[in-house]
Order: C-alpha cells, then sequence, then structure tokens
C-alpha cells in the first residue's frame, strides 16, 4: 500500500507537470494580455508593465522562472518583506534562517494582492462550502437512495426519486435567489448573504470555530449547491443498492435467517457503495471547484470569482494558481478515492 | 404412511416478466421423509430450484410469487409464516446451499463473518464460543489450518473450499434439512467427488434428511434412496432410486438415462440431451408438457395434461402411455 501511494504521488506531480505546461501555453494563446483595456492604456506604459512583469521574455523563461519560484525553496536569513514579488505560502523559520516555499506571484489584476492572498483568505471559504456541500449532498443522498430501493416502486421510491430529479434538474442559480428570498429575506431563518468564517483558519482552512455563527452562513448555500449532488448520490445509491440485493449471497444471507436489517445493513451497504464511492472523488471536486456561481448568488467571498474573471482578465499568475491548485486538489481527492476502495473491498489490493 | 418431515402439497409458483406471467412451478406435491435423501433432477429450467426456494420464501419478489400450495414443516405451514417465523427456520431447521459458490459467500465480508452469523442468531453464541465452533465446522469439512482462515476473505478460498465453507456454513445449526442445489455443478470432478463424500460422510454422521438437486444422474444414483423427475414445472415422475433406473415409467425419464445406466457398475451418467428445448411456460399447458418433445405421444396426450399416478406402490408416473408397450394405459 505504501509503495503504491508513492507512486500514485509520482504519477501525480507527471499531471499537475502537464496540466501546468498546457495551462501556461493556452493562456499564453489567448489573444490580448493583461494590461489591455477597454480604453487602451498608452503603448509606453504596457512596454514598461510588460518588461516589469518579465512578459517580454520567451515562452519558456517565463515558464522556467514561474516553476522556480514554486518549486524551489528559498532558504534564506533575509525576514519576509511586504514586497508583493515576496510572498510565499510555506515559511517557517529555524534559528536565523529562513525556509521559504511557493511563490505564486502578485495578482495583475488586484495590485494589491498576490495568489497566494487568495489562497490564504478566499480559497479557504471555498473549500469550507464545498465539503459542507458534499456533507450534505452524502447526508441527503444516501438515505434517499437506500430508502428508495428498500421500498421499490412504493410512493416512498416514486417519492424519493422525484425530488432527486428535481434536485439534478433545479440549478443553483434558479435555487438561490428562491433560498435567499424564503429563506433569508422573508422568513429570516438565515442571513440572505456573507459567510461566518473568518481567517485564522484551523490547518488553513477549518473555520476555527464550528457554531451557529458559521452553520447560519453556510446551511443555505451548502443546500442550494450540494442538492443537485445529492440527487446524482441518491439515484446511483437507489440502483446499486438494488443491483446488491440481488446478488446470491444475499440469497445466501436470507437462506441462513438473517434478520432483513442485517442483511442490508452488513451484507448489502458495504457491496453496494463502491460504485457510489467512485464518484465521490470527482464529485467533491466539482463541488468545490464549481462554486463560483454559489458564491456568486449568496455573496460569498469565495475564491470562484477569481477563478473565472481571471481569465477574461488574462491575469496569467492567478490563472496559473488557481488551476493548478484545483488539478492538485482532483487529483489527490482520486487518490483517496482509491485508497477508500481497498478499505471496502478486500480484492483489491495495491503493490 | 410414515410420518413426513415435509410435506409439500400442490406448489404453485409463477414470475411476472416483461413477456408476460413465467409458470415456473404448476402444483407440486412431494413428502420428505426423516433421514432419507431425496434426488431431484430434470434439465435446466424445469423448476428445481424455485420449488425449494419457494418452500423457504425466498423467492425474489417482486417478480416471483407463491400463489398456491402448502408446505407443512412439523404441523406448520411454512408458506403461511410470517417473515418473522420463516426466519427462524431457515439456517436453523432447513439449510440450503447453492448451485455457485464463487457468488454465494459475501466479497467483503470475512469467511469467519459469515460462518459466526448462523451461530450467534440461531443457537445464541457469544462470537467467542462461535468462532471456536467455525474452526471446528471448517475442520469437519476438510479445511486445513480452519483457525488462520477465519479471517480471509472469500476470494482467498478455490472454488471447492468455498463450497466447503458454504456447507459447513448451513450445517453449523444441525438443521433439520439440508437442501443441496446443484452445488458440485460448477466445481470440476475430483472436488465433485469430493464434496459429495463429504456430504454423504456428514449425513452418516449427523443423520441429516437431505434434498440433493442435480444434473448428474450418477450422483443421485449414489447418494439418493428416493428421486423425483422434474419437467416443466412438473414432477412428472418419482420412485425409489432403484425402481427409477431399472424400471423407468416416463419418456422424459427415459431420455434422461438414454439408456439404462448399469448401477454395479458405478456409471456415471450425464444428462444425456433430447431433442428440443424444455418450454418456458407463459400458460398452463391443456396437455402434456412434454408433448412437444416425447416420441411416445398419442391423440390423449395433446387434449390433456396426465396426473402423476401410482404405477406401483411408491412409483408415481405423469404419462398417459405404458412406454413398455407403446399404448395407453
Ligand atoms: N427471477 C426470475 N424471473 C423470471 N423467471 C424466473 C426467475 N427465476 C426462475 N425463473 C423461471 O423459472 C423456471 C424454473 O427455473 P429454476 O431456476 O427453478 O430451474 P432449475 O430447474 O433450477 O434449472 P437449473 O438446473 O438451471 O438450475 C425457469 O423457466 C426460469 O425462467
Ligand atoms: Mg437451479
Amino acid at each position: 500500500m505504501g509503495r503504491y501511494i508513492v507512486r500514485r504521488l509520482f504519477y501525480m506531480m507527471v499531471v499537475i507537470l502537464v496540466v501546468s505546461i498546457i495551462t501556461f501555453g493556452l493562456m499564453h494563446a489567448i489573444p490580448g494580455g493583461p494590461f489591455s483595456r477597454e480604453k487602451a492604456l498608452p503603448e509606453e506604459t504596457i512596454k514598461i508593465l510588460n518588461e516589469r512583469y518579465h512578459l517580454d521574455e520567451p515562452l519558456w523563461k517565463q515558464y522556467v522562472s514561474y516553476a522556480y519560484a514554486v518549486l524551489i525553496p528559498h532558504i534564506t536569513t533575509i525576514p519576509p518583506s511586504t514586497s508583493l514579488q515576496d510572498d510565499f505560502l510555506v515559511n517557517a523559520q529555524i534559528g536565523s534562517v529562513w525556509f521559504r516555499w511557493m511563490n505564486f506571484g502578485p495578482s495583475f489584476k488586484s495590485r494589491s494582492r498576490t495568489v497566494n492572498d487568495i489562497f490564504r483568505d478566499n480559497l479557504p471559504i471555498s473549500a469550507q462550502l464545498g465539503t459542507m456541500a458534499l456533507i450534505i449532498a452524502i447526508a441527503i443522498g444516501l438515505p434517499l437512495g437506500v430508502l428508495a430501493a428498500l421500498k421499490q416502486n412504493t410512493l416512498w421510491d416514486y417519492f424519493g426519486m422525484g425530488i432527486s430529479i428535481l434536485g439534478v434538474s433545479v440549478p443553483v442559480i434558479v435555487l438561490g435567489p428562491i433560498f435567499v428570498w424564503v429563506f433569508g429575506v422573508a422568513l429570516k431563518w438565515f442571513p440572505p448573504t456573507g459567510w461566518g468564517a473568518k481567517p485564522p483558519y484551523l490547518f488553513g482552512f477549518l473555520p476555527s470555530k464550528l457554531g451557529w455563527d458559521f452553520f447560519k452562513y453556510a446551511i443555505m448555500p451548502s443546500v442550494a449547491l450540494g442538492l443537485g449532488s445529492s440527487a446524482v448520490i441518491a439515484r446511483l445509491t437507489r440502483a446499486s443498492l438494488l443491483q446488491t440485493i440481488r446478488e446470491d449471497y444475499i440469497r445466501t444471507a436470507r437462506a441462513k435467517g438473517l434478520q432483513e436489517r442485517v442483511i442490508i445493513m452488513r451484507h448489502a451497504l458495504k457491496n453496494s457503495m463502491i460504485p457510489v464511492v467512485t464518484i465521490l472523488g470527482p464529485l467533491f471536486a466539482a463541488l468545490v471547484t464549481g462554486t463560483f456561481v454559489t458564491e456568486l448568488m449568496f455573496g460569498i467571498p469565495g475564491m470562484g470569482k477569481y477563478f473565472v474573471t481571471s481569465i477574461t482578465n488574462r491575469d496569467y499568475p492567478v490563472i496559473m494558481g488557481t488551476i493548478l491548485l484545483y488539478a492538485v486538489f482532483l487529483v489527490v481527492a482520486n487518490l483517496i478515492v482509491d485508497i477508500t476502495y481497498a478499505f471496502l473491498d478486500p480484492r483489491i489490493r495495491y503493490d | 404412511m410414515p410420518d413426513l418431515l415435509l410435506d409439500v402439497k400442490g406448489l404453485e409458483t409463477q414470475f411476472k416478466t416483461p413477456d408476460g406471467i413465467v409458470h415456473a412451478v404448476n402444483g407440486v406435491s412431494f413428502g420428505l421423509k426423516e433421514g432419507e435423501t431425496l434426488g431431484v433432477v430434470g434439465e435446466s429450467g424445469c423448476g428445481k430450484s424455485v420449488t425449494m426456494l419457494s418452500v423457504l420464501g425466498l423467492i425474489p419478489s417482486p417478480p416471483g410469487k407463491v400463489v398456491a400450495g402448502e408446505a407443512f414443516y412439523f404441523g406448520q405451514d411454512l408458506l403461511k409464516m410470517s417473515k418473522e417465523e420463516i426466519r427462524h427456520v431457515r439456517g436453523a431447521q432447513i439449510a440450503m446451499v447453492f448451485q455457485d459458490p464463487m457468488t454465494s459467500l459475501n466479497p467483503v465480508l470475512t469467511v469467519g463473518l459469515q460462518l459466526v452469523e448462523p451461530l450467534m442468531l440461531h443457537l445464541g453464541m457469544t462470537r467467542k464460543q462461535a468462532d471456536a465452533r467455525a474452526v471446528e465446522l471448517l475442520e469437519m469439512v476438510g479445511i486445513p489450518k480452519a483457525k488462520d482462515r477465519l479471517g480471509d476473505y472469500p476470494h482467498q478460498f478455490s472454488g471447492g473450499m468455498r463450497q466447503r465453507v458454504m456447507i459447513s456454513m448451513s450445517l453449523s445449526c444441525t438443521p433439520q434439512i439440508f437442501i443441496a442445489d446443484e452445488p458440485t455443478t460448477a466445481l470440476d470432478v475430483t472436488i465433485q467427488a469430493q464434496i459429495i463424500d463429504l456430504v454423504r460422510r456428514l449425513r452418516d454422521e449427523l443423520g441429516m434428511t437431505i434434498i440433493w438437486i442435480t444434473h448428474d444422474l450418477g450422483v443421485v444414483a449414489n447418494l439418493a434412496q428416493r428421486v423425483m423427475v422434474m419437467y416443466g414445472g412438473y414432477i412428472i415422475e418419482e420412485a425409489p432410486v432403484k425402481e427409477l433406473y431399472f424400471n423407468p415409467s416416463h419418456p422424459y425419464t427415459l431420455g434422461l438415462l438414454g439408456s439404462l445406466p448399469r448401477l454395479d457398475e458405478k456409471g456415471r451418467h450425464r444428462l444425456t440431451s433430447i431433442d428440443g428445448v424444455p418450454p418456458v411456460l407463459y400458460e398452463k399447458p391443456i396437455h402434456c408438457p412434454f408433448s412437444p418433445r416425447c416420441k411416445f405421444a398419442v391423440e390423449h396426450c395433446w387434449k390433456e395434461n396426465p396426473p402423476l399416478d401410482d404405477v406401483t406402490q411408491g412409483h408415481r408416473v405423469a404419462c398417459w402411455v405404458d412406454t413398455k408397450t407403446g399404448r395407453e394405459r
């Protein structure tokens, strides 16, 4: 298992490398640059800016210096400055020596911030939102799917699957405003907009206090974001469980005289969770990276805005930073899924 | 009539399918005496499994349904029992082993856990007692190093070993009746022989009553005292094993036997093929279900389905024709 993980980590690095090269190439291939404006800036100014950010250099050289700034640790006795060029994600001090790592560069657009600022302040909020949405998706989807399967072709089944069809077909862009208006404005159960957690975050992304102050903001957007996924989980769980209870070993369990509850919980569920876990990885990644619209609807200061606007703004460092981060996130999520498999299914052994 | 351990009367089971209602079992009646081994033979799809599953209430529903019949076990009708009542019969009083050992064990649970389940459930053992008993059971069916294997998963066992595990599991609560549904069909010949020897040994040790479903007439000759031949969801012949082999009276049985097997030579006979295939019955036939494939069929066979009647003491046949003379009886 250990060797398997090491090998997977190596493949992951290759994947990230390829993603970074493709992204780098593509974003420079889009016409226009970070300093193109509707009302064009004087050519002189653009030239100076390009020189300042080394955008006048050949592409390969730009890529190499980018990779260097991100990958190669910076070991120095000079303490961190407030310069936007000098902002590293990891800053560890050992004695008088600073170990500093991962400089994703400044944002071209938000002139006073760096990509690392976005990672520190906005990314955790998106991660919290995505995680909450996943929890909600599972909490609603799993029981709904199991119930629908156990009560196949009864009102429960039709009801559950009806809800789930509604869940996939109503997008956040419709659900969001309805939620805001009904629960935020009319009923006043939740604040209509905003987010409860503020920096500093635990481990860099967890809210430091998990109380009502967090949940009163989080519940509405998480449900809005997670509902579609809960429908996906419910349908898959139902289909998978229905197939599992037709298996021979379930008949064996029945022939032993086991209680129906034990048959489902012990003999059927674990088997039927295998396909469900498969989609959990991509689903989680999609939730965390797909927060843009939800954040817009509920006025949440997450990262979605930067992710989307960075592309129209040609904000190269932000494009690279966010895409690389999401890529890492996706491959890690898939690795976790594969490891979870081994726990669910003893036939799977990695080595 | 001696007291019957299991007395099945007029059992009918149907399946609702998109193509129509499949009449899988059509009024099957048979009795099982304590201590005897009853062989059930017939081609694929003739309703052997469905008959036994119906008795135990294991028909998947939907699409299946037992629509008529009674199955008395110690004076109680198994078919009228509540889910809770029949649960206490399954595994504890009547145990069943299935055709395919590769799919009959749960792949994600350890063999040990699957073995102790019935022990803890029906005999009220603690996990520790059950574990100890599970080791004994595995040793009884000839699994080496049984103690080390409790924590193993089914995929770590070979097909023959898995069937041994299945057998030890179904015998764990010393059931009155042991139903074996083609337990050796999926295994290779030497393993088959080992499993059959094992069952014979266990039968003699534990004094079990057995229903043995098979395609292999040689096995039946070796193991059973009485044989029941099924076709199209009907029992078409039933007799003590020697009587059936020496004096087969239904054209279908004759076809199955091909020629008379020589018991003294321990001849092992697979079912010989009969032209055509067994029917899937979407409605109950008014004629004999075998007549389309029957060499002996006379006009009467196309008009009326023959009932299962005694020809001699203990030998029942459902046929209008006397196959010895070729004339209607
Ligand atoms: N789940 C089901 N749905 C529909 N029809 C079924 C189902 N199970 C069994 N049948 C039908 O019932 C009939 C009898 O099947 P059964 O399994 O009892 O045959 P069998 O004698 O055990 O054959 P085999 O030797 O292949 O095991 C078949 O015609 C089959 O098509
Ligand atoms: Mg069968």
